[in-house]
């Protein structure tokens, strides 16, 4: 895991499954089986097209960095945090997704950055997508 | 429908404080839309339609026109965030248009510096499907800017230096209004070594936090006819929506690149005939985007254009945000939107301060631009005149 604050967020029936599978170590996201999209957020229904005929996918949790900021100092819980990393990874199935660069040295993260995921889990569950250096992991 | 010359800008008002101590936000909504009913000759008896957004308290504009003693045939609640209020008199000049009401009174009020909300405020949003997906990685509002500005840098060379000049620019403007909560002019290099929040974006690439608001009373040209004070027509609107779009943001564009258009085109403008632009800045990167997508400068060279005094009064290129903006004068409750229309009236009715008023000020523009650059706005744009 990383240093990073985890949460508690909150489940819905649309994203049970993604949630379920990140504990599981696996990347799921709904495909529309009409028009293929990959869909970024999960829910219910495809916004391209509006089919609601989806499957949940695993996804190769492969991407580059699409772009990202060094926070040098955050709010609330991520007070103490020290600089981190705050990208838009794009994931090899298509969608940008915001997220952390973790495990990484702030100063040597770079846009096109190869990076995998990680499923960044607390000994309390709580559970996070977030992404390192391919090099790295 | 075209709304062009069906509505006149015959009221203004800013409240002059920065920070407002022991006031409700009710109250200070109270104040502002006493000061630009004033301005505009009439009373709170004449107002027949009421606008505000997220920042009034309760039901909006339910609350508000009981709090205000209002007898209203129209209202309107339409929140995008700081862009909110552009969107209001688009909103009121189709009503007025319509026949729907005359009198079109939009206010805005916050408080965050005396309840030290801080940048963005404390958000409603709790429930909304997005944020498990995005509130939970540290995602400050000046880090979502600073995505979109390392990625302008990236694809276009767009540098810190050039987003300082905007700051540089603003500053120049700040030091002629006592109201302003920075008066001081800064350098460059003042900007690029202020403290680093979010990289490459620095403190002084960011807005003000200050209490206040402002308030605007649009109204029917029968009305506007009757009244002693210069109104401003409305002679383009636009507006457009700009999200995530299913994961396939790009972050080097604004919904300005629609919203522009849609203003031009109903004002039957270029932007070559723009003396004045009150641009939305949140954050430099916000103003550079933002003049590219409006088409005063082809994408990609924001950067150039806002160089070696390309924004600064009278003379400069595109004079902008001649009151010191958000960056200095005045962001009132997170939300610079009515600030931008305030100021564009007053270069209009020639009222500027004289060491930034624009010569021959003919057409003006205002831009805002709410929600973030690196997830979903609402862009608004509105072309303003001069003659009644
Ligand atoms: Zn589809």
């Amino acid at each position: 895991m990383s240093f990073l604050p985890l949460a508690d967020v909150e489940m819905n029936n649309e994203t049970q499954p993604f949630w379920d599978a990140l504990h599981n170590n696996t990347l799921l996201l709904p495909r529309c089986t009409s028009c293929a999209s990959v869909v970024w957020y999960p829910r219910a229904h495809c916004p391209v097209c509006f089919s609601t005929e989806l499957e949940w996918e695993e996804m190769s949790g492969r991407g580059t960095i699409y772009s990202y900021s060094i926070v040098a100092k955050g709010n609330g819980r991520w007070k103490e945090s020290g600089p981190y990393v705050v990208a838009y990874i794009e994931l090899s199935e298509g969608p940008r997704i915001l997220t952390n660069i973790v495990n990484v040295t702030p100063s040597e993260v770079h846009i096109n950055m190869p990076v995998t995921a990680v499923f960044d889990t607390g000994d309390d569950g709580r559970v996070l997508l977030r992404f390192t250096s391919v090099s790295t992991s | 429908m075209s709304v062009r010359g069906k509505a006149f800008i015959a009221g203004a008002y800013e409240h002059p404080l920065r920070t407002i101590p022991n006031k409700t936000v009710q109250q200070v909504h109270a104040e502002v839309a006493a000061g630009a009913l004033a301005d505009a000759g009439l009373s709170f008896s004449d107002v027949d339609a009421y606008f505000c957004a997220g920042d009034a308290p309760g039901f909006g504009a339910l609350s508000m026109a009981e709090y205000l003693g209002l007898q209203l045939t129209h209202i309107d609640n339409t929140e995008t965030g700081g862009s909110s209020y552009l969107l209001h008199v688009q909103h009121a000049a189709e009503a007025i248009a319509a026949g729907h009401c005359h009198v079109a009174l939009i206010t805005l009020a916050g408080l965050p510096r005396s309840s030290g909300a801080g940048i963005g405020g404390a958000g409603r949003f709790g429930s909304a499907p997005e944020v498990p997906f995005e509130n939970f990685f540290g995602l400050s509002i000046v880090a979502g800017y600073a995505m979109a500005a390392r990625r302008h840098m990236y694809e276009f060379g767009t540098t810190s230096a050039q987003l300082a000049e905007i700051k540089v620019a603003a500053a120049s403007h700040a030091q002629h209004n006592p109201n302003a909560f920075l008066q001081n002019t800064v350098t460059v290099e003042e900007v690029l070594q202020s403290k680093m929040v979010a990289d490459p974006l620095h403190m002084l690439d960011c807005c003000v936090v200050t209490d206040g608001g402002g308030a605007l009373v649009v109204v029917s040209p029968e009305v506007a006819r009757k009244l002693s004070r210069h109104s401003v027509p409305v002679l383009g609107t636009g507006f457009a929506v700009k999200h995530v779009n299913n994961g396939r943001i790009d972050l080097t564009h604004t919904g300005a690149v629609v919203s522009g258009p849609r203003a031009f085109t109903e004002a039957g403008l270029s932007p070559g005939d723009i003396r004045y632009a009150s641009i939305y800045d949140s954050f430099t990167i916000t103003v550079l985007t933002t003049l590219e997508d409006l088409g005063f400068c082809e994408k990609g060279k924001g950067g150039e254009f806002v160089s070696g005094g390309g924004l600064q009064a009278p003379f400069g290129k595109l004079p902008f945000n001649t009151d010191g903006g958000g960056l200095c004068n005045n962001h009132p409750s997170n939300r610079g939107g009515i600030t931008k229309v305030i100021e564009a009236v007053r270069q209009l009715r020639n009222e500027a301060h004289p060491a930034v008023q624009v010569p021959n000020c003919q057409f003006a523009l205002a831009h805002g631009t709410g929600g973030n650059l690196a997830t979903r706005m609402g862009s608004a744009t509105l072309i303003l005149g001069q003659e009644v």
